[in-house]
This record gives C-alpha cells, sequence and structure tokens, in this order.
C-alpha cells in the first residue's frame, strides 16, 4: 500500500457525525483527516433548528460557553392546522437544562470543525471525495478531485445522499418513501419582535412542531425555530407524496406561512435564506450496513434519525463518537477487519441510537398507510372538537356532544375508524413492547 | 414570494459545466418527471419543442432529491466540484 498520503483514518464529511468521530480519535492520539467538500464545514449543512445539549456536552463539554448558539428552547409548542384553525398544545419550562439551543449551520458547525482542528484533527475543505479505494474488498482510502488519500480506515459520514456507501454496496438506492424533502427558510426579525412574538426573554427560544395545514393527509410535518434575531420556517414531506401528488415543496411553504396561526410570527420580516435538504426517514428497517472491512457509517449516511422525535444532530453526534472509540480500538489491535468492526454496530445498539429507532421500527409503516387518517381526518376532529367546544350559540351542551359523536359514523365508515383504532393499538404496542 | 426571490437569497459560485447530466433519451420516455415537480430550486424544466429536459444547474441546492425522484434512473448525479456550487450561511 503507497506510505504517501497515508494517514490512521479518513472521515467524510465535515457534519455533526463527521466532527465528533474526527474528534474522538485525534484525543486518542491517533491521526485523523476530515474531508469537507464545501468551503468550509457547515457551507453545505442545512438542518431545521436544534443541537441537543446533553450528547453535545458529550463531544464538547464547554460548548455552551464558547459556542456559537442563537437560543436555548424553553417552549415546545404543537400546532394542529386545521385549513383556517388551529389547536396548540404548549410545553413551557425555563429551567429545562436537557433541552436544545438553536443554532446556525454555517457558524457552529464551522465551530466544531475548529475546536476539532485544535484537538490534532486535520482537516481538509473544499475537496470533494469522489470515490472510496478498495483492495480485495477491503476500503483502504478515498479518491478526489486532486489526490488519492489511504487510511486504515474510513468512516462515511457524507450525508443522507452517501453516494459512497451505495458505491461499496453498503446500502441500495434510496426510495421516495424514505426520505422527506425539507425546504425552509430563515426570515430576519427584530429581536424584541420575536421575544414579543414568541412570548420569551432574549436568549430564550421557542419551537412550534406544526402537523395539518398544507400538509393535511400528507406524511409531512412543518417546524419553526426562533434564533437570535431571525425566525425559521421550513417543513418537510416524504418525497413520494410530492411526486404522487404533483405537488411543489415551496408551494407547500408558501401556503404554511400564509396560515392564520403562523403568519403573524414571521409578519414583516425579510427573508434572509432560502434552502433545502433531505431527511433520511426509513427508520430502523432500512438502516443500512454500518461497516466493513476498513469502513464505518455514521450519521445522515447511515439514516439515524428519530423523525417523531426531531432528532438527528444528536444521533449523528453518537454514532461518530462511538465509531471514532471502534476506530482507536481497532488502531490498538491493528485489525479492521468487518468483524473487528462491528463492535460499533453493538456499541450502537447498546445505545439509545439503535435502541430508539427499533423503538419506533413500525412507526413509518404505519403512518404511510394511515396518513390519511391519523394526519388528516383525525387532526380536523381535534379541531372541530375545540370549534365545538368554544362556540356559544344557545344549543344545549349534551346535544353538542352526541352530534359530535355522530359526525365520526357519518363521516367515515365503522369499518375505518376500527381499522384506525387497530392500527393506533399496534403502534402503541410495538413502542412499548419489552424486547 | 416566487421562486425566483427565494433562490436570489443563496450565494452560488457556479461551475462552468453541470453536474447534473440527465440521459436525455430515458427522459423522453419518462412520464411523470418528477424531476421538474419536486426540485425545490425549479433545477429541471421539459422543453416541449425541443423534447429535451433542461437543467438550469446554477440553482442547485444539492439536496439530492432529484436523483432519488428520478424513475428511470436517467440522472448521473455528483456532486460540484469542491470550490463550487451552493454555500449556506444560514443552514
Amino acid at each position: 500500500m503507497a506510505e504517501k498520503n497515508k494517514t490512521d483514518v479518513i472521515v467524510v464529511g465535515g457534519g455533526p457525525a463527521g466532527i465528533s468521530c474526527a474528534i474522538t480519535i485525534a484525543r486518542s492520539g491517533k491521526k485523523v483527516v476530515l474531508i469537507e467538500r464545501g468551503n468550509f464545514a457547515g457551507s453545505k449543512n442545512v438542518f431545521g433548528g436544534a443541537i441537543y445539549t446533553q450528547p453535545t456536552k458529550e463531544l464538547f463539554p464547554d460548548f455552551e460557553i464558547s459556542a456559537p448558539l442563537e437560543r436555548r428552547n424553553v417552549e415546545h409548542k404543537f400546532a394542529i392546522l386545521g385549513d383556517n384553525d388551529s389547536t396548540v398544545i404548549s410545553y413551557k419550562n425555563n429551567t429545562e437544562v436537557l433541552g436544545s439551543y438553536t443554532v446556525i449551520r454555517a457558524k457552529f458547525d464551522r465551530w466544531m470543525a475548529e475546536e476539532a482542528k485544535k484537538a490534532g484533527v486535520y482537516l481538509v475543505e473544499k475537496t470533494v471525495v469522489r470515490e472510496l479505494l478498495t483492495e480485495k474488498g477491503k476500503v483502504i482510502g478515498v479518491k478526489t478531485e486532486l489526490e488519492d488519500y489511504y487510511a486504515d480506515i474510513v468512516v462515511l459520514a457524507d450525508g443522507v445522499n452517501s453516494l459512497l456507501a451505495k458505491q461499496i454496496g453498503l446500502r441500495s438506492d434510496i426510495k421516495p418513501e424514505d426520505v422527506a424533502l425539507s425546504v425552509k427558510e430563515v426570515i430576519k426579525l427584530d429581536k424584541e419582535k420575536i421575544n414579543d412574538r414568541f412570548n420569551i426573554s432574549d436568549e430564550q427560544g421557542c419551537i412550534y412542531e406544526i402537523f395539518g395545514g398544507p400538509m393535511l393527509g400528507m406524511l409531512g410535518l412543518g417546524f419553526v425555530y426562533t434564533n437570535e434575531s431571525s425566525v425559521t420556517i421550513g417543513l418537510g414531506v416524504t418525497l413520494n407524496e410530492l411526486i404522487e401528488r404533483g405537488i411543489k415543496p415551496y408551494e407547500l411553504l408558501e401556503q404554511l406561512k400564509s396560515h392564520p396561526t403562523i403568519s403573524p410570527l414571521i409578519k414583516d420580516g425579510e427573508l434572509a435564506e432560502y434552502s433545502a435538504h433531505l431527511i433520511p426517514e426509513g427508520g430502523y428497517k432500512k438502516i443500512p450496513k454500518l461497516f466493513s472491512d476498513g469502513v464505518m457509517v455514521i450519521g445522515d449516511a447511515a439514516m439515524l434519525v428519530n423523525n417523531l422525535h426531531w432528532e438527528g444532530t444528536n444521533l449523528a453526534m453518537i454514532s461518530g463518537k462511538l465509531a471514532g472509540e471502534v476506530a482507536v480500538d481497532a488502531l490498538l489491535n491493528r485489525d479492521f477487519s468487518a468483524k473487528f468492526l462491528s463492535k460499533y454496530q453493538v456499541k450502537l445498539q447498546n445505545s439509545f441510537v439503535l435502541k430508539d429507532l427499533k423503538t419506533y421500527k413500525d412507526l413509518m409503516e404505519i403512518a404511510h398507510k394511515k396518513s390519511g387518517a391519523f394526519l388528516d381526518y383525525y387532526l380536523r376532529k381535534i379541531n372541530s372538537f375545540f370549534n365545538m367546544f368554544t362556540t356559544v350559540d344557545s344549543i344545549p351542551k349534551r346535544k353538542k356532544y352526541y352530534d359530535f359523536i355522530k359526525t365520526f359514523f357519518a363521516e367515515r365508515k365503522f369499518t375505518n375508524i376500527f381499522s384506525d383504532f387497530l392500527y393506533g393499538m399496534k403502534l402503541v404496542w410495538s413502542i412499548l413492547k419489552w424486547y | 414570494m416566487v421562486l425566483e426571490d427565494k433562490l436570489f437569497t443563496v450565494k452560488y459560485v457556479p461551475d462552468t459545466i453541470s453536474h447534473l447530466q440527465p440521459d436525455n433519451e430515458k427522459c423522453k420516455t419518462c412520464e411523470n418527471k418528477a424531476c421538474t415537480i419536486v426540485c425545490p430550486a425549479n433545477v429541471y424544466e421539459w422543453d416541449n419543442v425541443q423534447n429535451k429536459l433542461i437543467v438550469n444547474y446554477e440553482n442547485c441546492l444539492e439536496c439530492g432529491v432529484c436523483r432519488i425522484a428520478c424513475a428511470k434512473h436517467s440522472l448521473k448525479w455528483e456532486y460540484p466540484k469542491g470550490t463550487k456550487g451552493v454555500t449556506f450561511k444560514l443552514g
């Protein structure tokens, strides 16, 4: 093997997964090269909005003091939007310490990469890895636009599209039902306006998690995050739904922005940046093969996203950390075989990462099957219940309750209601069942 | 707000050649032409006169949705060169 351009580990991709992996390896005194295709780490990265305090601390213990953070989220609002009305449930806790912060990736990922450099990671930016180099089935390095680089282990943190994992057969092509296309806008607003509109003080943040509205009946969700002096609004919809319905994603976002519950939040704001990104949503059953001879897959490239809880960056960071630990172990033992690297999968299985994804393994299947019920009909019924409950029209309340209950049977076949109930129970059982 | 105004906020350094290369013969046989629907930057337009897929690759946000949506596997899709393409300031 060529000794020129040879290092211990190459990590492809400078997002939360790749940086966490590289810094873990560098802190153990091993040589690691982190290759990022953008001008700087974070420049190609897009997400909804939040990084999570506890897992981030595992990698960067002092990040709350030194990292570029926007706001500490103290309030979660779950908004169920009808066509023109809405029901909002809110949970607020000003003293939350195991929560999240909103960040801007171009700032935050860049900061993480700088921390990694301080720890000894060799960061190569503006460089695209075009393919993996293999020898007798073992990954031995990477081919970039300019040069070939060699390493004992290559870690793939190249994001949701992971062309590299596909190249070596760790995964097949992603299907439209296994990704959501997300579009978002960052809208500039005065800090005071944000504080007033979201009922928060400086440095406090509020998250809207949005069901229904323009996404009624689709497997899609919306979000609003508050930054220091901007508001992020976006939505993600499963790709097959967009294709089947022939809907343009940014048109849905325009509809969400004009919904009467949402539009006052961003009124008079100025669009600062529009962006789009894919979210891996296949869940547990669609996780690719996570390792092979000389290679491990982490973060979005490994489909490690918990879509129900809006978690991604934390799974990325922890998977990166665990792969980094296994890489260090492999270097000490000089064993880079698939058998040795399978320790990474075992570590993931023993952590919340694969435990959580396993907990929700049936979620997407049921959600796909029942989106017309749970993401359309019953959302509308929640709003119509509160409409009934709050309307004052001199009709006796008991009659109103009976009329409301009757609507279920008038609007929906009994067999459908029965099947909805069964699927609801099936989902609850799949989540709570103890293995 | 129209898409052009949205894309105006995005910073690009376009390459001189496209990183998105469709096989137009396959595209001609494609019924739904999903890329023309789902692309968040409207990179793809079908030209009925030339019977050809127009690719405005300069506007690409590099999300990869077209590659997955393409029913005909017609797209040769790769990332732009390291110094090219989109730079998100507020991702």
